[in-house]
């Protein structure tokens, strides 16, 4: 066999960054608010001025905690911090607070699900650390900005082990990643505004082969498509050099979105020597028995017990599940119009068709509109009792996303209510039928979908609100009475 | 006479009793400081016009209602390396030769609150490496004893100031000896409380598990007013000792009967002076006298301390020392031409050889391949030392000996040389490592310069501390010293 025909397994491990949403930073108590103007939420502390020390904000600790907690991993007993010297203008101390060797949580997992396949990734580690700042480099590069705003903001980095072994599992990953951290609602975790990032390790080596091949590590993808896209790349890229018999070179490489590939930014031999040491002005962080079982009954229900609640209790398709345990938010939804309907298809599809469509076309998340779960189980109800119709209810749940109104006012306030009185009904249709002779005509001639013009031409009369079922009903009749 | 020849309540019954004025105390501080700086050159910043306008503002409050503090309106000179908002603040280095802080020190904040008089910023080895003052950046300063000779550092120009009388007290910080190593020069009272008592935020850092700020006085009793001032938790520094403070006043009750002193044999032997030997032993026939009694003991690591220090210490200095790149504040070098040539040259420029050759011996040790070997070792070697001083003091009250191996060295003779010099802290650093609380008092003098006896206690026991320096002071006249200058 040579090279050239050689199948490869890929082999990704992921870093992943999420900025913690707490209210202030993890070493001073400015706030960590974004787009303020440059340089406003800072303090001696976070612009390292000489003489400063770091004290340990308690809510980064605890988000931290929660988040390993949801990644089954093993929260320390013990923990501390350990200095991370670089010189750059975007870290003040020209050293990261960080963790060394006792991160807040190690050895966890997270299962996904490929193709109906669930698979599970190790998780090696999450600890904590600080954000750096932004540098902005000026056209012409004769001087960058730095706005040390974000300087401080806590940070966890989740580790993955390199169990990942496709470009789509690594988004599926991070994904799941993603919903996780909405559920313990310790993050926004937005991958376009950088409040999750991701770095990737891959490499490839021949299907069979227990060692790994040389990696490449590559950073700069800003999205979940990007991230898929970058590693495809990468995939392709190291493939092409091993099949015509040459070495990857371990190297940090930079997915460029726009040029639609990695373009390399260091080599190995520019690797940092980072002189990790503890940081001598932080104790040591102890994490008893009391404070965990605390942190951990403040975690929700996760998506993946959700997910498998939802089929046994409601009988839901996984793809609907899946769907809507993605956000926390949505699955509170959904189990809120439980409440006010019985049928959880029905609440399943609404919010899947109508209502992600509606987010998706207008770039909004559910939290950003006022319609309630319990305005969709109660719309759901007034279908199910015949007061509007599946056409009509339409325009009704468009008009709750955007007001927030319950149905109820909105079917009366526009007078949707379906028309279900045969009298008022039948007296259309006659008028209907009555100008429609070519219609009847060709009825009589046994063309059956005449019926169907003369239905829509019913309910345009009606404004669609005469029940479907019975102007049916009695065009048949009264066609037959011609 | 120098009214600061006056004890602390002398000077405070005057101020009640309207005698004397803090405007007194701060013209005799400028007075003192136009006749002996010029010999002297304690001073790196004088705040000549703010620590006049404090004393007319401190005499407004004295006359409609007193003082509310022992130390109030004092003047007091305060090391460089401590924050003062407003007040440039320069380490002794060209780095931060233009630095002007954003806010205050804990420490500062305290001493207002206290009402002493802030009359300025005090000279000393840049960033506090070094052990002679020959490191400023700026100029030496002198012993008042003898101009010719160091005053000692890295706290020497807090040392000097207070021995030459410019200042009725100051602050100075202590890494490794730096506050006892020029108090036993310049023959004055030099205290390092137990790491963790008086609050680092504010103080620049040199090794941030070493560093401590203390009270350099001219005998025991002001030691421990100004301690009581300084001393207690801060939530600003989490290495901030959550103890409460005792009486440290009371504690000065003259009675050592029965105390049990351990003398370390390695303290009392090779390199040690033999003159600088005899006055701890006279000193020890004092605490006798006194009803105390001594004991050969042993430290048996002491050996191992100096090496352990330098490399702690400096793995720690490199990267305190990061943060000066020349970005944010202090100096930047003006032919930098990208970001790279920022930080060679700003730090090139402006950092001296000692503190070059510590931040380049830090950054070794902390090397990927070399950490296990240096840094983890020297860590190890820090934890025996500790079980050494523990194990002492499980039959002992407190350990003596001498502060510093001689008296203070010719300026010069021993700066092209920096293992020497390193050694004159070999009885100092033992103790920094360790975390204890140490005091030097004066305990004679060895051709004309004063010699001085270190006292060490258990961790956060600085109240024996200073009972046993006080009872020792009350019965010698050592302290009363004054040098000609």
């Amino acid at each position: 066999m040579t090279a050239t025909d050689t199948q490869f397994e890929t082999v990704i491990g992921l870093e992943v960054h999420v900025e913690l949403h707490t209210a202030s930073k993890i070493f001073c108590s400015c706030a960590t608010s974004f787009g303020a103007p440059p340089n406003t939420n800072t303090c001696p502390v976070c612009l390292g001025h000489p003489g400063v020390l770091p004290v340990l904000n308690r809510q980064a600790v605890e988000y931290a905690m929660k988040a390993a907690m949801a990644l089954n991993c093993t929260i320390a007993t013990e923990s501390k911090f350990d200095r991370k010297n670089y010189f750059y203008p975007d870290s003040p101390d020209a050293y990261q607070t960080s963790q060394y060797d006792k991160p807040i949580g190690q050895n966890g997992w997270i299962d996904i699900e490929v193709d109906g396949v669930t698979k599970r990734i190790g998780i090696t580690r999450l600890h904590l650390e600080e954000d750096a700042g932004k540098l902005t480099h000026v056209d012409g590069g004769y001087a960058s900005l730095v706005d040390l705003n974000r300087a401080g903001t806590p940070l966890i980095e989740i580790v993955s082990e390199p169990d990942l072994r496709s470009p789509e599992e690594a988004r599926v990953y991070l994904e799941k990643l993603r919903a996780i951290m909405l559920y313990c609602d310790v993050s926004d975790v937005k991958m376009e505004e950088g409040s999750m990032r991701c770095d990737a390790n891959v490499s490839l080596r021949p299907f069979g082969q227990e060692k790994f091949g040389t990696r490449a590590e590559l950073k700069n993808m800003n999205s979940f498509r990007g991230v898929q896209r970058g590693l495809e790349y990468e995939e392709f890229r190291q493939a092409d050099i091993l099949r015509s018999g040459g070495e990857v070179e371990q190297e940090t490489r930079r997915w460029d979105d726009a040029q639609g590939k990695t373009l390399t930014m260091r080599g190995k031999e520019d690797a940092h020597d980072y002189r990790y040491f503890p940081d001598p002005d932080l104790v040591s962080l102890f994490i008893d028995e009391e404070w965990k079982a605390r942190v951990k009954a403040s975690i929700p229900e996760l998506p993946d017990a959700r997910k498998a609640r939802y089929a046994s209790e409601y009988g839901l398709p996984a793809y609907d599940a899946d769907v809507i345990t993605a956000s926390m938010k949505l699955a509170n939804f959904f189990e809120e119009s439980l409440q006010y309907t019985q049928d959880a298809k029905a609440v399943s599809n609404w919010i899947m068709g109508d209502l992600l469509g509606y987010l998706n076309a207008n770039n909004l998340e559910i939290q950003d509109v006022k319609v309630t779960g319990r305005g969709l189980g109660e719309m759901i109800g007034l279908i199910e009792k015949g007061t509007i119709s599946s056409k009509i209810a339409k325009t009704v749940f468009k008009e709750m996303i955007e007001s927030g109104k319950d149905p109820q006012k909105i079917v009366e306030e526009q007078g949707l209510l379906q028309i279900s009185d045969e009298g008022a009904i039948k007296a259309v249709v006659e008028q209907v039928v009555e100008n429609s002779p070519q219609s009847v005509a060709d009825f009589k001639a046994g063309k059956e979908k005449a019926i169907g013009f003369l239905v829509g031409q019913v309910m345009k009369e009606t404004k669609g609100k005469a029940n479907p079922g019975l102007v049916n009903k009695l065009i048949v009749e009264c066609l037959n009475s011609k | 006479m120098s009214l600061f020849d006056l004890n602390l309540l002398e000077i405070q019954a005057k101020l009640q009793g309207k005698e004397l004025k803090v405007t007194d105390l701060v013209d005799q501080s400028f007075a003192r400081i136009q006749d002996v700086e010029p010999k002297v050159r304690a001073f790196l910043t004088l705040d000549e016009e703010n620590a006049r306008a404090a004393a007319e503002q401190l005499d407004k409050q004295l006359a409609s209602g007193g003082a509310a503090s022992p130390i109030f309106g004092l003047p007091i000179g305060i090391k460089d390396n401590m924050v003062t908002e407003g007040l440039t603040t320069t380490c002794a280095s060209k780095f931060l030769s233009n630095y002007n802080p954003i806010y205050d020190a804990t420490v500062v904040s305290k001493l207002k609150a206290a009402h002493t008089v802030t009359i300025g910023k005090l000279n000393m080895d840049e960033f506090a490496m070094g052990g002679s003052n020959e490191n400023s950046a700026f100029h030496p300063s002198y012993n008042p004893w003898n101009t010719e000779y160091v005053p000692g550092g890295s706290s020497g120009g807090s040392a000097a100031a207070v021995a030459a009388g410019e200042v009725y007290f100051a602050l100075g910080s202590d890494t490794g000896g730096s506050i006892r190593q020029p108090a036993a020069y310049c023959g004055i009272v030099g205290l390092k409380p137990t790491y963790g008592l008086v609050s680092r935020y504010g103080l620049v850092a040199f090794a941030s598990s070493l560093d401590q700020i203390g009270p350099l006085t001219k005998n025991v009793e002001d030691s421990a007013y100004l301690l009581q001032a300084i001393a207690g938790h801060d939530p600003k520094d989490s290495t901030s000792a959550q103890v409460d403070i005792p009486d440290y006043l009371k504690a000065l009750t003259g009675d050592v009967k029965g105390l049990r002193i351990g003398v370390p044999k390695e303290y009392m032997g090779k390199g040690v002076d033999p003159a600088v030997k005899d006055k701890v032993l006279e000193a020890l026939k004092v605490l006798e006298s006194l009803g105390a009694t001594w004991e050969e003991v042993t430290l048996p690591h002491s050996e191992y301390a100096v090496a352990a220090y330098y490399l702690l210490a400096s793995s720690e200095a490199s990267s305190n020392l990061a943060r000066f790149d020349g970005i944010r504040y202090g100096v930047r070098s003006d032919n930098a031409r990208n970001l790279l040539d920022v930080y060679n040259m700003s730090r090139s420029e402006g950092f001296g050889p000692e503190v070059k050759r510590r931040i380049m011996l830090g950054t070794y040790a902390l090397s990927s391949g070399y950490y296990d070997a240096y840094y983890l070792k020297a860590q190890q070697v820090r934890t025996l030392i500790k079980q050494d001083f523990d194990q002492v003091f499980e039959k002992y009250d407190i350990i003596i000996g001498p502060t510093a191996p001689t008296p203070a060295f010719k300026i010069g003779e021993q700066s092209g040389d920096p293992l020497t010099m390193y050694l004159n802290d070999i009885l100092t650093i033992p103790v920094s490592l360790a975390g204890i609380p140490a005091i030097s008092v004066p305990c004679g003098f060895v051709g004309g310069l004063p010699v001085g006896l270190q006292m060490i206690g258990k961790a956060l026991d600085e109240a024996t501390l200073l009972r046993v320096a006080h009872a020792f002071e009350q019965h010698t006249d050592h302290h009363k010293q004054r040098p000609q200058l």
